[in-house]
Order: structure tokens, then C-alpha cells, then sequence
């Protein structure tokens, strides 16, 4: 029981070794509790801006609507590039609960080449309606189409700088209760950019092609 | 999910195998090619689409969320699992709201 009164009076550094690394100190489960609290949080900031794309999406301003926008073959390698990334950093948090060291470094160097590998594609994906003449400034459905793909893309940036520098830090420290918590909640944060852009893919583009 | 069992007595009985991410890999596979197949291939009415495509992606969110992110387990007070689930009530009644009372625009201007 991490949160209990017994735990508060033991030393800040006992060490719990019935439970996996990173939950095995109270700071560690703490922590580890609070990045949830700010997954819910960063949860209804991703509902308020599907809310103002679904009741914007049909002012189109005349311009371009999002049938002709949009394609398959670029949105569907975004999805299936971050689907994998989310998929090869549940095995790195895997890899670290057993102890692979160098599993887990691997495999969270597989995420974020995947990572990017999808941050390339929206790139070139907003580069190319730029070029058209679909800026932000063109219409509401595509202000906002850009506040919401682009803060998905900006938490995308974020946690590939943020899962650098954890394998850094793995590579030289190795697994200790520290870097494991450090993993842990950098693949909750993960997992969460795939849970979001589950929700961009279906209701931007795969609604964007079938209203 | 009964992943209680096999995470409370941490590192030392981890799975041999992670079964359960490729399981839940395999499944989002599965849904995402139904998505498409409900977009391109059936040729039901847009709303039928729509409400087929938005259960998948529910069914894809809860995959990511009980099979990767291991929501339920727990080592002390399970408060993260009621958390997400007051997230996901808070912005589906942003959204659903939002959506309903728009709906009545058109009486109001």
C-alpha cells in the first residue's frame, strides 16, 4: 500500500521488491498516479477540440472540402506507423520488466524511428495542402483541422525528444527504480498519442471521406 | 482483465511471453482494416458508416488502454482507473453535448 500511513512513516527510500521497479518506491507510484491525473486532463483537451472539428468540418468557406483533402495512402500510413510505435513500446515496457536492458532500449529506439517515421508523413502531408492553397487562414474546417492533427503532432514531437533522452539515460544508468518509472510513464504517454489519433483517423479522415 | 494475477507479485513472475501486446496488436490490426473496409467496401448509408466506425475505434481505444497502458493493474488504491473513466465521461459529454445543442442553431438565430 503505497499511500498509506505505514508507508509515510517508513524511510523515503524503502524499497518495495514484491512490486515491479518503477512502482517499487512511494515517489515512484506517486508519480507514476500523477501522470494518469494529467492524461485525463490532456483527454478532455482533445475532446474540446474534436468538439469544435466535428461542428466546424462543413464551413468550408467555399474552398476545399475535406473529400478532396484528403487521401488514403498518406493517412493510413500514419495510422499503421503509429499503431506499430505504440505496439513496440508496450514491448520496451515489457523488455524492462523483465530486466532486458538492452531489450528495452531496442525497442524504444524502434518506437521512436516509427515516431518519426510518422511525424515525416504528417509533415509532408501538411507541406502539401500548404502548397495547395489550404492554410489555416482558408476556412474554419481547416483551422480546425490544423489545431487538431497539429496538437497530436506536437505531443507526437514532444514525446520522440522525450523518449530520446530516456534511452540516454537507460544506456547510461541502466534499469534502477528511477529510469524504469521514467519509462513507464513515457509509454502511458505513448499509448495515449495512439488512443488519440485512433480517434483522429475516424473521425477526420475516415469521416471526412464518407460525409 | 485479469491482469492483477500475474503483476502482484512484480518482475520476478512477468509473463514469459507478451502475449497480451501482440494479441492486442493483432486486434487493433483487425479493426483499423475494418474501419476501411466499413468506408470503402460496405455500401451502407453514411450514418451506418459512421456509428460502425466510431464502435470500432471505442473497441480500438479500450485495446490500447486495458492491453498496453494495463489500466486496471494496481499495487495500492486502483483511483487511476476511476480517473480515466471521469475523463472519457467529461469529454464525451463535451462533445455529445456540444453536438446536440448545436443542433438547435437554427431556432436560435
Amino acid at each position: 500500500m503505497a499511500y498509506s500511513m505505514e508507508a509515510d512513516m517508513e524511510h523515503d527510500h524503502h524499497i518495495d521488491t514484491s512490486k515491479p521497479m518503477e512502482y517499487s518506491t512511494e515517489d515512484g507510484s506517486l508519480k507514476i498516479f500523477g501522470f494518469w491525473v494529467f492524461l485525463g486532463s490532456d483527454l478532455v483537451l482533445f475532446s474540446c477540440l474534436f468538439t469544435m472539428y466535428i461542428l466546424l468540418f462543413r464551413n468550408t468557406a467555399g474552398s476545399f472540402t475535406s473529400q478532396q483533402l484528403f487521401d488514403y495512402p498518406t493517412f493510413l500510413s500514419e495510422t499503421f506507423l503509429l499503431l506499430t510505435s505504440s505496439f513496440t513500446c508496450g514491448l520496451a515496457t515489457y523488455s524492462m520488466r523483465r530486466g532486458m536492458k538492452n531489450a528495452t532500449i531496442a525497442w524504444l529506439i524502434v518506437t521512436v524511428l516509427l515516431g518519426l517515421g510518422f511525424i515525416g508523413f504528417e509533415v509532408s502531408e501538411f507541406t502539401k495542402y500548404v502548397s495547395m492553397g489550404a492554410t489555416m487562414h482558408t476556412s474554419a474546417f481547416l483551422s480546425a483541422f490544423f489545431t487538431l492533427v497539429g496538437t497530436h503532432g506536437c505531443h507526437v514531437s514532444l514525446g520522440i525528444l522525450w523518449l530520446t533522452s530516456i534511452i540516454i539515460q537507460v544506456a547510461m544508468r541502466g534499469l534502477n527504480p528511477v529510469t524504469t518509472r521514467k519509462i513507464f510513464i513515457a509509454g502511458l504517454y505513448w499509448h495515449f498519442l495512439d488512443v488519440a489519433w485512433i480517434f483522429i483517423f475516424t473521425v477526420v479522415y475516415f469521416m471526412g471521406k464518407v460525409l | 482483465m485479469a491482469s492483477n494475477d500475474t503483476t502482484k507479485h512484480g518482475q520476478h513472475h512477468q509473463e514469459a511471453f507478451p502475449w497480451k501486446h501482440i494479441i492486442g496488436f493483432l486486434l487493433s490490426l483487425v479493426l483499423t482494416f475494418g474501419s476501411l473496409w466499413f468506408v470503402l467496401g460496405s455500401h451502407l448509408p453514411s450514418q451506418a458508416v459512421i456509428s460502425a466506425i466510431v464502435i470500432l475505434a471505442v473497441f480500438q481505444a479500450m485495446i490500447q488502454l486495458f492491453l498496453f497502458m494495463h489500466l486496471t493493474e494496481t499495487f495500492g488504491p486502483n483511483y487511476q482507473q476511476f480517473l480515466i473513466f471521469f475523463a472519457f465521461f467529461i469529454a464525451f459529454t463535451v462533445v455529445a453535448g456540444s453536438i446536440w445543442i448545436m443542433a438547435f442553431k437554427s431556432y436560435v438565430a
